[in-house]
């Protein structure tokens, strides 16, 4: 394949790295003073990145054309889904992050342009092909976000949030690193179509530690159990939007990224990664939901919440087949407009001085002060817990769809009986604000972006979103397709 | 009648007045919620009328490809028929009933009980295994609201019991559904799986697995705790609809699903249910005998009537199974005028107590004949409803052990121990308490929500033809569905040698 069709292949990308490195230029000269701008242009760059990719989805795009650089790089019709997903949750990040900073008086030139570049590293996660591509996505991407979880500098708890998830991070990279060497010395090769023939006749010891590891690291990525123990800390920790932006866009990209690395160059040992994503996807189900009942803060409860809803995805994954791969990527669009909307709402939860407040007792009779408030929320975390009519249900529906067809029905019937358990701090959000008497200290107001944007949330899981049903599940179909499934 | 889609517009006039009402103020939602639910009764009333008796099994049925996965089909037997039915008519009474006694959040109260109505209308209506799951689930959400926002005292515990236990039961019901279907190759609609036959080996845990949600719903004894705490703490509308509709869905789930769907397994697990309902029968009878607390009495009492459906739906046999359809009408009517009852003095002395009153039919005669009607009809008085159905599921069951039919029986002998224990203290006796003695009799809005329901009863109880006549075909359908599992009688009648002819002519002569 020649260099022009791979650029052409990888245009999103190069229309990311270029506006990037522009609005970087213009950062350090202009300053601070420019940054809602930077912003409004850093949008600009999404949405143009976005409209380049949708097409390669609704036509179901795969095959050799999708292949860029020699193998390194892949456009496929799933890549393509997952990167959707991600610019627009970015997209959501940089329309509610300027208000969010200036309140604070530290809005920065940086945020969007750190943005910007965690997108790009998480578009090239996504179809990363080959192990080198893969690690320099990744790092591109957590580099960007170590930053962006320090932001607020004059914040102790930010400040210990990016150390933290700097540390962390650093190691789960280095395992991965240690996994993808192991692969490669007993593979022969870091691309993925090499490693599926290279394990095709059973995996050697080193392999399979290999395999291992770069599992471990990955899980890392995704904050699945029982990797997880950084994430109620650094999502409390850090500036909600960029909790918000840590919860969304990155999940996606490692999930996909696990989903592709399992799939394609692990898929004829399915048996060996099963076993370790079903344990991973019990045990995230449980310690999320054991995990957020005692908790105070509603940053926190959320982050143990998608430690659950990681769960519920790797179930999907689980299944090992295109039926599971279509049902993640559906669970995963859900999950990120849930995920998106609960963050709008902790956001919009602001006492009479404009300060935010994150506590879950502030929530107090929320109903009669913020009726509409409370009843977005309430709709957001029904539909967390999978309470049908909600469109949350649906995410639900279709990984256990896929794993019961899979024959993995005692793992299905285990994982939706801990569910429940879950269930139960979603309600206690849903007590707090209906049942208790008002605390009445959310009074702040909130602006027009972050009302638009809870109300397309708010819409997209109400029932009405089960019309969208048969459009999502087609493209998810037609991604899970386009993956090269090496069975 | 044409193709006017009569069940979707059941499902979407209650939808759009619980929008309404969330905009509008108390005044105004009382009213249109009032006219929404009454709309639909009239919506029932013409569904009934054009029924057709004997005609196609499934009838007014709907389908649109909305969603991937599953349908939005709609369709009724004469058995979901006559749930609607009980469900429209008693939606009216349970917004006259909190006209005056809800005062705070009235638009978001009505909201609620709309939704419900939806979402009941749409579990007896849908024919599509996955959008019932999907409107029997989704009641949770309102139900919730309803205890947890207008409930008494304890009411956040009893909410947080009422949906977890339920959640918990019927999680486990979605993944047999999911089996269900891809064993029949994608195929989701529930009159084809009820002619499915699933291997009997996967029968027995998909029956348990039904059977946990079931059994929750429905309540049977031992997973009845939720509901004597949701009963006394959900407001008077929500008792209604709790005992007069919700219970139902269990009693529903079984005819729909378990029966037809795992006819072995149900024959295997038979004596499962039988246990369970003569312990519950005997046990929450006299639990019901020692309770201080009105609504808690009434509420023991629906667990031994559920259990009275149970057995007989679990005779095997066409008596069995109309009389479990008949004490399930019959007790949605009865137990939610019990509540209605309750609720009438409830309001005025504000206090469940049983102790604190005495003596009303005094100070309130009107009052105390409506509730002796009602008594008697939950003692299961020949010429109300609840004998009808009472007797001919123990006549069922009586066919299948007669062992479990004697002791299900003494259920209606503590019944009669305990509701007139209750009338008594109530009603009769003297009038200790000022403040009791002092209560206004029945107000107009009073009459109008239980004079409807007693003439049900009554109607039910002295032409029960009207009702039985819509199911009697589903039920036969049933039972013959049924016949080939259907465990032997216990009861070994020996037909004996006829005396001869001759003999007993001789007999005769000699006398």
């Amino acid at each position: 394949m020649d260099l022009a069709a791979s650029l052409g292949l990888v245009a999103p990308e190069i229309v990311l790295s270029l506006s990037g490195l522009v609005l970087l230029l213009l950062a350090a000269w202009g300053g601070d003073k420019g940054a809602r701008v930077i912003s409004v242009a850093a949008c600009v760059a999404l949405g143009g990145a976005f409209a380049l990719v949708a097409p390669s989805v609704c036509t179901g795009a795969s095959g050799p054309d999708t292949v860029a650089f020699g193998g390194q790089f892949r456009a496929d019709a799933f890549a393509g889904l997952a990167k959707l997903m991600i610019f627009a949750a970015s997209g959501a990040v940089l329309v509610v992050a300027p208000r969010f900073f200036e309140r604070l008086d530290s809005m920065r030139a940086e945020i969007p342009v750190l943005v910007l570049f965690a997108a790009l590293g998480m578009s090239i996660m996504v179809s990363a092909t080959d192990l080198v591509t893969l690690y320099i996505g990744l790092e591109l991407n957590s580099l960007s976000a170590y930053v962006l979880a320090a932001l607020l500098r004059n914040d102790e708890r930010s400040a210990e949030a990016g150390l933290k998830y700097f540390v962390l991070g650093g190691l789960a990279s280095g395992i991965l690193l240690f996994g993808m060497s192991l692969t490669y010395g007993f593979a022969g090769t870091t691309n993925f179509g090499g490693i599926a023939v290279a394990v095709s006749d059973g995996l050697s010891i080193g392999q399979m530690f290999g395999l291992t590891f770069v599992l471990a690291g990955l899980a890392f990525k995704i904050s699945a159990a029982p990797f997880h123990m950084w994430t109620p800390d650094v999502y409390e920790g850090a500036p909600t939007p960029v909790t918000m932006f840590f919860a969304s866009a990155p999940k996606v990209a490692a999930i996909a990224l696990l989903a592709r690395v399992s799939l394609e160059a692990f898929g004829s040992q399915a048996g060996a990664w099963q076993q370790i994503v079903i344990f991973a996807a019990l045990l995230s189900i449980v310690i999320g939901a054991l995990g957020a009942i005692g908790q105070q803060n509603v940053k926190r409860l959320l982050a143990y919440s998608s430690i659950n809803n990681v769960g519920f995805i790797l179930i999907g994954l689980a299944a090992g087949t295109a039926d599971g791969a279509s049902a993640m990527l559906v669970y995963l669009a859900i999950y990120v407009v849930m995920t998106v909307g609960s963050f709008i709402a902790v956001l919009l939860m602001r006492d009479a001085d404009g300060n935010a407040v994150e506590g879950i007792s502030d929530l107090a009779g929320l109903s009669t002060t913020r009726p509409a408030l409370a009843w977005c929320l309430m709709a957001l975390m029904f539909s967390l817990a999978g309470i049908p009519p909600l469109f949350g249900f649906w995410g639900k529906f279709v990984v256990f769809q896929a794993a019961v067809e899979a024959d993995l029905v005692a793992l299905a019937a285990i994982g939706i009986a801990a569910s429940v358990i879950g269930a139960f701090y979603y309600i206690k959000i849903v007590k707090v604000m209906f049942f208790d008497e008002p605390a009445d200290t959310v009074k702040g107001a909130a602006d027009t972006p972050h009302w638009a944007l809870l109300a397309i949330c708010a819409l997209l899981i109400s029932p009405l979103g089960y019309l969208l049903t048969g459009w999502l599940g087609s493209l998810a179909d037609m991604a899970a397709a386009s993956l090269a499934l090496a069975f | 009648m044409g193709d006017f889609p009569i069940l979707t517009a059941m499902l979407v006039v209650p939808l759009i007045g619980a929008i309404a009402c969330l905009f509008l103020d108390a005044k105004p939602a009382r009213m249109v919620a009032l006219l929404a639910t009454l709309i639909d009764l009239a919506l029932g009333i013409v569904l009934w009328a054009n029924f057709d008796i004997g005609g196609a099994q499934w009838q007014f049925t709907e389908r649109a490809n909305l969603f991937a996965g599953f349908e939005y089909a709609l369709g009724i037997d004469g058995i979901a028929l006559m749930l609607i039915m009980l469900s429209v008519f008693l939606m009216p009474i349970c917004i006259g009933a909190s006209w005056e006694a809800i005062t705070k959040r009235v638009g978001e109260y009505m909201c609620a009980f709309l939704v419900m109505e939806t979402l009941m209308i749409g579990v007896f209506a849908a024919q599509d295994i996955f959008l019932f799951y999907i409107f029997f689930e989704a009641g949770l959400i309102p139900m919730y609201l309803i205890i947890g926002v207008w409930g008494g005292q304890n009411r956040i515990y009893a909410a947080y019991k009422f949906f977890l236990y339920t959640l918990l039961g019927s999680v486990l019901m979605l993944i047999a559904m999911l089996w269900m279907v891809n064993f029949a190759n994608g195929e989701t609609s529930i009159p084809v799986l009820m002619e499915t036959n699933f291997p009997a080996e996967a029968q027995t845990w998909l029956w348990l697995a039904f059977f946990a949600s079931f059994a929750v719903k429905m309540p049977m004894w031992p997973v009845h705790t939720w509901l004597p705490d949701a009963h006394v703490q959900a407001p008077t509308a929500g008792s209604v609809i709790l005992a007069g509709v919700l219970l139902k869905l269990g009693g529903y789930g079984f005819i729909r699903f378990s029966l037809p769907m795992f006819p072995d397994a149900s024959a295997d697990f038979g004596w499962l249910v039988w246990g369970l309902s003569m312990v519950a029968v005997v046990v929450t009878s006299l639990i019901a005998l020692v309770q201080h607390d009105m609504k808690k009495l009434i509420a023991y009492s629906s667990v031994a009537h559920m259990a009275i459906v149970t057995v007989g739906l679990f005779a095997f046999n066409v008596q069995g199974l109309e009389g479990a359809m008949m004490v399930m009408l019959g007790h949605g009517l009865v137990s939610g005028a019990l509540f209605l009852c309750v609720g009438v003095i409830y309001d005025r002395l504000h206090t469940r107590e049983i102790d604190r009153y005495g003596g009303l039919s005094i100070n309130m005669p009107a009052y105390a004949v409506l509730f002796m009607l009602f008594t008697m009809a939950s003692v299961g008085l020949p010429g109300t409803s609840n004998f009808v159905g009472e007797f001919l599921s123990l006549a069922g069951i009586y066919q299948a052990n007669s062992w479990v039919a004697f002791i299900c029986t003494t259920g209606i002998i503590l019944g009669a121990a305990y509701m007139l224990y209750l009338y008594r203290r109530i009603c009769f006796g003297e009038q200790k308490n000022a403040d009791a003695a002092a209560m206004p009799d029945l107000s107009v809005r009073e009459w109008l929500l239980l004079g409807p329901i007693a003439a049900a009863v009554l109607w039910m109880g002295v032409y029960p033809e009207s009702f039985l006549a819509p199911m009697r075909s589903d039920i036969q359908i049933l039972d013959a569905r049924l016949a080939a599992a259907a465990p032997e009688g216990d009861a070994h009648l020996e037909i004996g040698e006829g005396a001869s002819a001759q003999e007993e002519h001789h007999e005769g002569e000699a006398h």
